[in-house]
């Protein structure tokens, strides 16, 4: 398969820009760690006065382009969702990115994350893409318990 | 190549006993340069596979029919062709399921002799403060199973240091060895250096200590040709896979008295003399370690692509592999912002190089090769503890095989020299 088809312009970008890259203090950080490559994301994710909508996401880590590029991406797409619509959206990229190339993202909802289509026909780097996302709903997820 | 080894080398015939060579990945040619991982398979050793689960099946060492017997002959010949191999007698090699598998097997034996229901063992009893010594530049295939030996019996695992250059010395054995080593397990050829370990003076130095020596020649047994009985190891494991064999058979060799002493692990048919409600009693080796049908195909498959080799020519595929593999450390190791793990001089090398890339992962590396049909290793090749100890995360792994040319080396290495511009490092 073509290289173009997996790294657009945008994500070479953000594997260097890294959007929300850095990590404050407190919060409920998610630490995931992908073991066939030993890559490793930490990742929190704000949320507003009133714990429904998410302010932004920081993290670090260190890993491929598409798992950093992802990261980035997320961060600059997904801050200001209200907690539903963000798990509508990891739905639908989840679904993308596992529908070997069937499902494209598409631009009107997913903007610049569009760029990862292509991962989905690359089974062996769908969990790269995936990495900050299991993250971030993790962290959501316990951010949301520590709630109760 | 001016090397007159490299110009008899017959490669355009080799390489036309690899099927898989003749099919193209992404649109190009595939240039596999993963052998470390697997190898390719000889397409005569397939068809040798298949035609003996067409047309020669049957159990082997038990009934009395015609194809019962042939079969046995066929699985015997086929241990006797792995025995030779490695310079070894057909006593000493018991089948296994790969490599890991045969390290698994003698770690169980300390383990069950350590709880101590057997006699003849005493070299496998381990006690709390004996000590188990393992180096740091092993395959985690070589470390976990004594790990975990080490929890189970109270023994201590103790650690040879490598040098910067990923190079074990000697010395740095002896650092950790003492009168209490039980066990000294060490690779052959670094998985991720490719470094060729001085196995004699190791082996003696254990030895000294009364210690029982394993040895894993899984990076080795392809490459280098190996006479373990003159290395004086107790133990060795290889697997066929990585030997142009199929994948499920491995073998585990052991000296006489080291498979004499050594207790059983696995349990079932085909291993005993004699059996009652108390107690069973067991065939010397190696049926004492073979309970259970054998891997029969496998070890036919296995046969016939050992005969291959040993036709082509043990050292000449050796001399053919090293003048690759210095070749692509020479055209590696200018170029700017590549660091290959393991030094070259002072040492002997088999042909596998594995590089860190400034400032590009090794995934994105392994992917923009592939896109040009180049197939290689990326991660840290279940080495994590290696890779930490020389200050990386992971690698891209290079690794040649018999088939492989000097132009495909140079191909591979021209497109490695564009990836830092591709992803913007340069
Ligand atoms: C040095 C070394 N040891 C052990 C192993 C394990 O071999 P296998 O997976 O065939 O059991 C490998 C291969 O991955 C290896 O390179």
């Amino acid at each position: 398969m073509s290289l173009e088809a997996l790294y657009q312009q945008i994500i070479l970008d953000h594997n260097k820009r890294k959007v929300g890259y850095g990590l404050g203090e407190g919060g409920t950080p998610s630490h995931q760690y992908n073991p066939t490559c030993g890559d490793e994301l930490n990742l929190t994710v704000r949320l507003d006065d009133s714990k429904s909508v998410i302010t932004g996401f920081e993290w670090e880590g260190k890993g491929c382009s598409i798992s950093q590029a992802s990261a980035s991406l997320l961060s600059q797409e997904a801050a200001g969702m209200t907690i539903p619509e963000f798990t509508e959206f990891a739905e639908g990229f989840r679904e993308a990115m596992r529908s070997r190339g069937a499902i494209a993202l598409d631009e009107e909802e997913f903007g610049d994350l569009a760029a990862l289509s292509g991962v989905s026909k690359f089974v062996a780097r769908v969990k790269c893409a995936m990495l900050a996302w299991v993250a971030a709903e993790d962290s959501l997820a316990r951010a949301q318990d520590s709630l109760d | 190549m001016t090397n007159p080894v490299q110009d008899a080398y017959p490669v355009n015939d080799v390489r036309g006993l690899f099927p898989q060579l003749a099919v193209p990945v992404n649109g190009m040619p595939l240039v596999y340069l993963d052998s470390a991982a697997t190898s390719l398979k000889f397409g005569i050793g397939l068809r040798k596979e298949l035609d003996f689960a067409s047309h020669e099946m049957a159990a082997v060492n038990r009934g009395a029919h015609t194809l019962a017997a042939e079969a046995t002959e066929k699985f015997d010949e086929a241990r006797a062709t792995v025995a030779r191999f490695v310079g070894a007698r057909p006593a000493n090699i018991v089948w296994t399921s790969n490599a890991t598998d045969g390290i698994n097997m003698v770690a169980n034996g300390f383990r069950i002799s350590s709880l101590g229901r057997t006699a003849t063992d005493g070299r496998f009893r381990l006690a709390e403060g004996d000590e188990i010594v393992v180096t740091e530049a092993e395959h985690h295939a070589n470390l976990i199973p004594w790990q975990e030996l080490a929890r189970a019996t109270g023994a201590v695992l103790r650690v040879a240091a490598v040098t910067d250059g990923g190079v074990l010395t000697v010395d740095a054995v002896r650092a950790v060895v003492s009168d209490r080593t039980r066990v000294v397990a060490f690779t052959h050829v670094s998985n991720v250096l490719g470094i060729v370990n001085p196995v004699t003076e190791i082996t003696a130095l254990a030895h000294s200590v009364g210690a029982i020596v394993v040895l894993d020649a899984c990076q080795s047994a392809p490459h280098i040709p190996l006479n373990l009985a003159e290395l004086g190891v107790d133990f060795a494991v290889f697997s066929a896979h990585k030997m142009y064999g199929p994948t499920g058979i491995g073998a585990l060799y052991g000296r006489d008295e080291a498979l004499a002493e050594m207790p059983p692990v696995l349990f079932g048919g085909s291993m005993i003399t004699y059996v009652d409600y108390e107690r069973a009693e067991y065939l010397p080796a190696p049926a004492k370690f073979e309970p259970g049908t054998p891997r029969l195909t496998q070890a036919i498959g296995w046969a016939a692509a050992l005969d291959i080799m040993s036709a082509i020519g043990r050292e000449a595929i050796a001399a053919h592999e090293e003048a690759l593999g210095s070749a692509l450390y020479d055209l590696v190791e200018p170029l700017p912002g590549v660091r290959i793990l393991g030094a070259k001089h002072g040492v002997d090398r088999v042909g596998l190089v594995s590089v860190a890339v400034d400032g590009v992962h090794p995934h994105d590396v392994g992917q923009f090769l592939d896109s040009k049909g180049i197939a290689v290793r990326v991660g840290y090749h279940c080495a994590q503890p290696l890779h930490r100890r020389l200050g990386v995360d992971s690698s891209t792994r290079m690794s040649v095989g018999m088939h492989t040319t000097l132009a495909e080396i140079e191909f591979a290495v021209d497109v490695l020299s564009g990836v830092r511009r591709y992803f913007g490092e340069a």
